[in-house]
């Protein structure tokens, strides 16, 4: 069938630094509330950027400098497990790290413990440059073969920029099989929750899923 | 010299690729780096493998270094004290000598590219021409700016500010500023002598010759013999892990035989060493890249107990050999290693020595640990990620929004 071919981009990261820490909780908060929305992708994501070949994934860097550098478990815990995969949009996730954050000050003990010297959280942003790969899918197949050959980057562009920055509402790739009529591996892409994944281990976990739909 | 695409089995061809369409975009696009030695210490390092590299991906890169006399030198090393927090009185003829040396090198130099990266402070005042000039100009820091003197903060705030961008290697260094801050992390050569691949024959060698027994544990930190280095909490960690390991330590570096301070702790050093035939203290000549290479090769834990650093690269360095890696969280340290996921952080001599014990105890663990933090570095260290960043920062200066579309 004709369908518009699926263009494969990648995607590089320049750091920006806000000039902006926190050393306690409340501190934290205060920033979370008011640093551009750019550096809350950025704390939920850079993890798996930099370390996106570690399984179990370390958790997003609030949560990561919470339970290390101020030893708060518990705190910590709550953070991790906030499920940025059920987020559309960045001013939403912000909100959610905000409420169980409130929350937590306004129940929890010894809340203004000092990070050590040294160890405190520098806000950060960053800023995308989306690159073309040149590679390019117009049918199902292409589409496979390319998905087995291109940079890991490329990957996380349409799998996590796409939906959560971009604000696109889904990933690259289902909307792209959605269209091509492959309604049931879209889905299926659509409901994986990347966020659990090596970058490696998603290739081949998108890939089973296509070689299920084709085969 | 390397160049860039032979970097292509270490990184991955999909690197070398993004390198070259950057390199595209960025086509004959001017720049220009300035600085104030062509010879010796990181930054003259790091731009001699850099610039070819830039050129040859198609930009055109160039390099001048400013000149200055003793008493300008004089006056810079007391600022780059000031900067780590020394005290240091500066009167305003020294300010004004300061001033008077960056103006007679602009008088001389050319400025017309696009980009000028300025690196550190002593060439700073040149940023005064580009009030003639329409180009982009670029502050890089590569000093740890984290406790900066209020005299010297004030003095070079004014000239930061004039900047389009200011560079810091690490987040601890960033300060508010109106001028936007970048995070460009310093990186290493994975084809220098120092971390290129050595066979397991030359390591053994290496080690006969020092006359190390790589039949047991070796511990080892490569550091010059400096008190922020920590070499005698290393040994008192060591200490407590001899009780209940039969293990080596090895402290190697240079740097003491001009150093009146570096001869000081070196003895104290040999004095706490307490002719322990198994700790073995070296001091290394200058031009002792490979020694070092193979002892951090050959080490079954590598340490870096600093109570401060700049950056911290010879963390990366062993990380990158496939060690794990046991170090302070100081500097630019926490962004290489994260605490049990590729690396240990540690803040005293007993949580090191109590961590030296489990990873030579649990050498799977330690294994798990080295490998992830070989893969950390190959994605975020080395010198073609550094090269990747220079350019895009140049490419996004000339771009307002967050996401740009090359």
């Amino acid at each position: 069938m004709e369908n518009t071919p699926f263009e494969f981009k990648s995607r590089l990261v320049l750091t920006e630094l806000l000039g902006r820490r926190a050393a306690t909780l409340p501190e934290l908060v205060e920033g979370i509330r008011s640093v551009p929305l750019s550096s809350i992708y950025h704390h939920t994501h850079r993890f798996l950027q930099q370390h996106h070949f570690l399984s179990p994934e370390p958790p997003n860097d609030f949560a990561y400098w919470v339970t290390n550098m101020l030893n708060d478990e518990i705190a910590g815990e709550k953070l991790a497990s906030i499920d940025v995969m059920q987020f559309l949009k960045l001013s939403d996730l912000r909100q959610r790290f905000l409420t169980l954050l409130e929350d937590y000050l306004r129940t929890a003990n010894n809340v203004n413990r000092q990070s050590p010297e040294g160890e405190e959280f520098h806000f950060m942003s960053s800023r995308i440059f989306v690159v073309p790969t040149g590679k390019i899918a117009r049918t199902v197949e292409e589409f496979r073969e390319v998905l087995k050959a291109v940079s890991i980057h490329s990957i996380y562009f349409h799998m996590f920029e796409a939906k959560l920055r971009l604000e696109k509402g889904d990933n690259d790739f289902s909307i792209w099989l959605r269209s091509a009529g492959k309604e049931r591996e879209a889905e299926q892409i659509s409901r994986l929750d990347p966020y659990t994944f090596t970058l490696e281990g998603l290739r081949e976990r998108l890939l089973k899923i296509i070689n299920n739909g084709t085969s | 010299m390397a160049q860039v695409k032979d970097y292509a089995d270490i990184v991955g061809e999909s690197v070398i690729d993004e390198l070259y369409a950057i390199g595209d975009k960025a086509h004959d696009m001017k720049i220009q780096h300035v600085n104030s030695t062509a010879v010796g210490g990181g930054v003259a390092e790091i731009l001699t493998r850099l610039v070819p590299m830039m050129n040859e991906l198609g930009v055109q890169a160039r390099w001048d270094v400013i000149k200055g006399g003793e008493k300008f030198f004089t006056i810079t090393k007391k600022m780059h004290n000031a900067l780590h927090g020394v005290p240091e009185t500066f009167s305003d003829g020294d300010w004004a000598h300061f001033m008077e040396v960056d103006r007679e090198n602009a008088r001389s130099m050319n400025f017309d590219n696009n980009v000028v990266f300025i690196h550190d402070p002593q060439p700073i005042g040149l940023v005064e021409q580009r009030e003639h000039l329409d180009n982009k100009w670029v502050w890089r820091c590569h000093i740890d700016f984290s406790e900066p003197r209020e005299n010297v903060w004030l003095f070079l705030k004014d000239f930061i500010e004039r900047f389009d961008g200011a560079i810091f290697s690490a987040p601890a260094f960033s300060r508010p500023l109106k001028t936007k801050q970048f995070l460009i992390s310093p990186s290493i050569d994975p084809l220098s002598d120092k971390n290129k691949d050595l066979t397991d024959d030359f390591v053994e060698s290496m080690f006969e010759r020092f006359g190390i027994d790589r039949k047991r544990p070796v511990v080892t930190q490569i550091s010059r013999f400096d008190y922020l280095k920590d070499p005698v909490g290393v040994i008192k960690a060591y200490k407590l892990v001899k009780r209940y390991i039969d293990c080596q330590l090895v402290l190697a570096g240079g740097g003491a035989t001009d150093d009146p301070e570096g001869e000081k702790v070196l003895s104290e050093v040999r004095e706490a060493a307490d002719g322990d035939k198994d700790i073995f203290v070296l001091l290394l000549p200058p031009s002792s890249d490979v020694e070092i290479n193979a002892l951090q090769r050959g080490s079954t834990v590598v340490l870096q107990k600093s109570l401060r650093e700049g950056f911290g690269l010879t963390v990366a360095e062993a990380m990158w050999k496939t060690r794990p890696v046991i170090a302070s969280a100081v500097g630019g340290i926490p962004l290489q290693i994260k605490h049990k996921y590729n690396g240990i952080l540690t803040h005293s001599v007993e949580g090191t020595a109590y961590w030296i014990k489990q990873l030579i105890n649990e050498p799977n663990y330690a294994r798990e640990l080295a490998r992830n933090g070989k893969e950390h570095i190959r994605q975020n260290f080395l010198i073609t990620r550094h090269l990747r960043d220079y350019l895009l920062l140049s490419l996004s200066l000339f771009h307002d929004k967050d996401i740009v579309y090359l």
